[in-house]
Formats: C-alpha cells, structure tokens, sequence
C-alpha cells in the first residue's frame, strides 16, 4: 500500500512538472511564431468571443437570484439598504471571476480539449512536426496568451450584467431606491476589490486554458482509452480538473488577498 | 540511381518486451521510389515515423549523403527546402484552413516568405497538381482523391529531398489507388524527390517501385527489385500476399 501510494505521489508530480514544462513552454514558444497578431485575434475569438453570450446570461440571472436572497436576509436585519453592497461586493470579489472561469472551461475548455484531442488522434500534430512547426507553441500558445486577456475582460462584463441584476430584481422589483442601490454600489467597490478580481482572473485562464490544452495535446498518452471516447475522455478530465483547479485556487488567492 | 542518399545503420525500436525494429540497414538510392511491405503492425509506420523525427529510435542512425541526421532533421537554410516531408495516412489536413492554407502552412510559418511569394509558390504547386479551382474550398469540402492531392502538395511545397508516404491508398477503391500511385510516380519524376512508401497494396505497388524492402520480424527480409521477390522466397511471398488481402477486407 505505501509502495502503491508513493508510485501515485511520483506520478502526480511528474504529471505537474511535465504540465508546467508544457505551459511554460507554449507560452514562451508564441513569442518566436510568425503571424501572432493574427493567431492572437482568432484565440480571443474562440476563447472570449464565443462566451460572451453565456457569460451576460449566467451573470444576469445570477445578480437577479443574488437581489432577490441578499434583499430577503438584509431585510430581517432591517439593512435593505445595504443590498448594493453586498450585491457587488460578492461579484467583484467572488462570483465573477469564479462564475466566469466555470463558464469559459465549459463552453471553450472542453472545445479546446476535444479539438487538441482530435488534432492528435487525426495526426495533424504529427503533421506540424513534421514540417518543422512547434505545435505547442503553434496550437497552444496563442490560446494561454488569449486566455490573460478574455478572462478579465469577461469577468468584467459578468461583474457589470450582474451588479444590473440585483439592480433589477432589488429596485424595479422589491422597491429599494434605485439612487440609494447605485450609491452603495460605486462606495462600497474600490479598486482594490476590482484589482483582486482580476488577479483572479488572470490565473484562472492560465490556470484552465493550459490544463484542457495539455488534456487535449496528450490525449493519446493521458487518456486509457483510444480514438473518439479517448477524446471524451480527455475532455471530461479538462473540464473537471480545470473546475477543481478553479475553486481551489480561489481559496488561495484569497487568502493572500485578504 | 545505384548511389546510396539515404542510409539507415542499425535502426532499432521496442514497446515494452516486443522488439519491432531489431537493427534495420537499408540503402536508399536518390530520386527511387522505395516501397516497405509487410504484415499488419508488423513496424512499418514506426520505421517510417522514426526516420521522420516523430519517433525516437533506441539505437542506429540515419545518414543522408552520407552525413548523419541526428535529431535536427531540417535543412540548415529551410528557404532552400526542407528535407523532410511526410504525407500521412489520413492525410492529416487542417480542417479550420482552406486547401490553399494547408498547402502554405510550412511556406508561411516556417521559411517566413513574404505573402506575394508563398502565393505564387502555392498557387503554380495546386494547378501542376490539377488543384487550381480547389485552393478556397475546405478538406471536408473535396473528394479523397483531391484530398490526398491537397496533403501531397503540402508535403512537396518546401521542395524537400525525400517524401515519406504512410499507407497513402488507405481507404480507397481500387481505381482510386491506381491514381495514388500514378500521381506520386508521375510527381517523383517531375519534382524529383527520392519517396519511401509504406504500402499493403500488394503487387500493385510494386508497379511504381524502383525496390521494395520486406520487413518481417524486426529485420528487412529481402530488398530489392520487386520481381526478384517473387522468385526469392515464394512461399513466404505468398502468405504475405495473404495477409494484404486480409488487411483489404478489414
């Protein structure tokens, strides 16, 4: 059993050695490709372009869930008033880069895992080695580049719709003055809270985006199955692991923030 | 074509205890069409992907010219040609690019020529390959025989010295084939190249090859003419016929 236990412990650390190695160097490696702006743009696209959709719906519907609890709880104490606060306090902080970082895993993550997956499975990443292309740096790179900037830039628009959200449901609903909403909102937010939401975010995509591209890239070594259901695989491992990674790195991150 | 350019010394591969390549030699003459035949997973993509660098061999070596590869296996000046090219079973297009930006890919990330000339170089490649109408039309949208010439013209668009072929009529009827080999005959002595062919196409193959190498067990059985090999060793020619034809059915 400790012989067993201390094989898994091994593994594990290769595993995040060979993960770092391949972060580290995808995303070093763009910096040497031809034509970057032109792969950034496509990236950001795929990454952030596709999820803005998602991302206004789930941070509306959020915010609006968000007025309606916050407003319920305050309202014993006799603190309605406060529902600005802790509307945008918990989504600038919390719930935005956390909800956003879900939301991009799901919609481009797995995407992403499957694509690598299917690249692999096809050859096609044996193809750009074979004519001399990194296919880390080419396939991978932009993406963890992409990542630094659609994941803030989305947090920010979850944090917007949002706060819009419990605006909804606290003021044109339950009947909190709209002026006393917005003021506790814009007094209660300061910089720092916005400067630790995108921290977040930022490690949050780099975080994600390079553990569903590192899925997707070695499905055929990571994966215990073959062909189609092997890319399955791997994309359910990419979204799950990326999604523990999320939360657990939440609670870091905030510990040193606080 | 009796000088050797291409040499492979010693040339071994194992996966856990089974021993595929066990110390392969072979001698490949510039500008020939050599083809490896050989039973099914018997070692012939893993020989051909270990002389294209996507494999590390455990030991021997691949010299050109008499000059060892080692694992840089590009040309010292890629604006020159590469010398490299593989052309993969499924052809391995990139779905996401045109047929004209799978042919420029290596032009554009790789040698780095201006747009202008990457397509000049890749229009005259599609139209000597009778693709000109088809460079703004997507893998998926093209036929299988159009798609392997899109995946050919890709591998000969960096002018490289030696085109490797993995199982390249994989999937096709048998006309179909017929036109595979014509175009890489036809092809090879227009462009010049020196090609490696992993075929089970068995004896159509042989049609286009100056020589065909038998792997069989690690090791090259017999190699050379193709109608020496029928004489060489009739039963065992036979059984391999028999194994093409159940790689056929399957």
């Amino acid at each position: 059993m400790i012989r067993s236990l201390g094989r898994t412990a091994l593994g594990l650390v290769y595993e995040w050695g060979d993960w770092t190695v391949f972060s580290f160097g995808a995303f070093a490696g763009f910096l040497r490709q031809r034509r970057r702006r032109h792969k950034l743009v496509t990236a950001i696209h795929e990454i952030g372009g596709r999820c803005v959709p998602i991302v206004l719906t789930v941070g509306l519907f959020t915010g609006l869930v968000m007025g309606l609890q916050l407003y319920y709880t305050l309202a014993r104490l006799g603190a309605e008033a406060a529902l600005g606060d802790a509307v945008g306090l918990s989504l600038v902080r919390e719930l935005g880069p956390v909800l956003t970082a879900l939301m991009i895993v799901g919609q481009s993550g797995s995407a992403m895992t499957s694509e690598l997956g299917f690249q692999r499975n096809d050859e096609q990443i044996d193809a750009l080695q074979t004519m001399g292309i990194d296919a880390k740096s080419f396939l991978v790179g932009p993406r963890l580049w992409a990542a630094l900037f659609c994941f803030p830039a989305l947090t920010a628009l979850f944090d917007l719709i949002g706060v819009f959200g419990g605006y909804l449901t606290g003021s044109v609903l339950l009947n909190v003055d709209a002026g006393v909403y917005w003021n506790h909102v814009f007094n209660s937010i300061t910089w720092a809270d916005v400067r630790g939401g995108f921290i977040k975010a930022v490690c949050f995509g780099a975080l994600t985006i390079s553990i569903c591209s590192y899925r997707g890239f070695y499905t055929h070594l990571k994966s215990s199955l073959r062909g189609v259901r092997g890319v399955s695989e791997s994309a359910t491992r990419g979204v799950v692991f990326s999604s523990v990674t999320v939360l657990a790195a939440d609670y870091l991150i905030t510990s040193f923030l606080i | 074509m009796s000088e050797s350019f291409l040499q492979i010394r010693g040339l071994k591969k194992h996966f856990g205890t089974k021993r595929v390549l066990d110390g392969i030699d072979l001698d490949i003459a510039r500008a020939s069409v050599t083809t490896i035949i050989g039973k099914s997973g018997i070692g012939k993509s893993v020989f051909l992907k270990c002389i294209a660098n996507l494999m590390a061999p455990d030991a021997g070596e691949i010299l050109l010219d008499g000059v060892s590869m080692g694992s840089n296996r590009r040309a010292a000046d890629q604006s020159e040609g590469f010398t490299f090219s593989y052309m993969f079973q499924n052809n391995a297009l990139f779905d996401s690019l045109t047929a004209f930006e799978n042919v420029a890919l290596p032009l554009r990330e790789v040698v780095g020529l201006p747009t202008e000339a990457v397509a000049e170089r890749v229009t005259e490649l599609l139209e000597q390959l009778d693709l000109g109408e088809a460079g703004s039309r997507y893998p998926a949208e093209l036929s299988g025989g159009m798609q392997k010439r899109v995946a050919l013209a890709r591998a000969l668009v960096t002018n490289p010295e030696v085109v490797l072929f993995d199982e390249p009529t994989t999937g096709l009827d048998p006309e179909r084939k017929f036109g595979v080999f014509d175009m890489i005959s036809d092809y090879r002595e227009r462009f010049g190249f020196t090609a490696l062919l992993v075929s089970h196409d068995i004896p159509e193959v042989f049609e286009i090859s100056d020589k065909v190498a038998w792997l069989d067990e690690g090791k090259i059985r017999f190699f050379g003419d193709p109608s020496e090999l029928a004489a060489d060793s009739p039963r065992s020619w036979s059984g391999l016929l028999q194994s093409s034809e159940s790689v056929e059915k399957s």
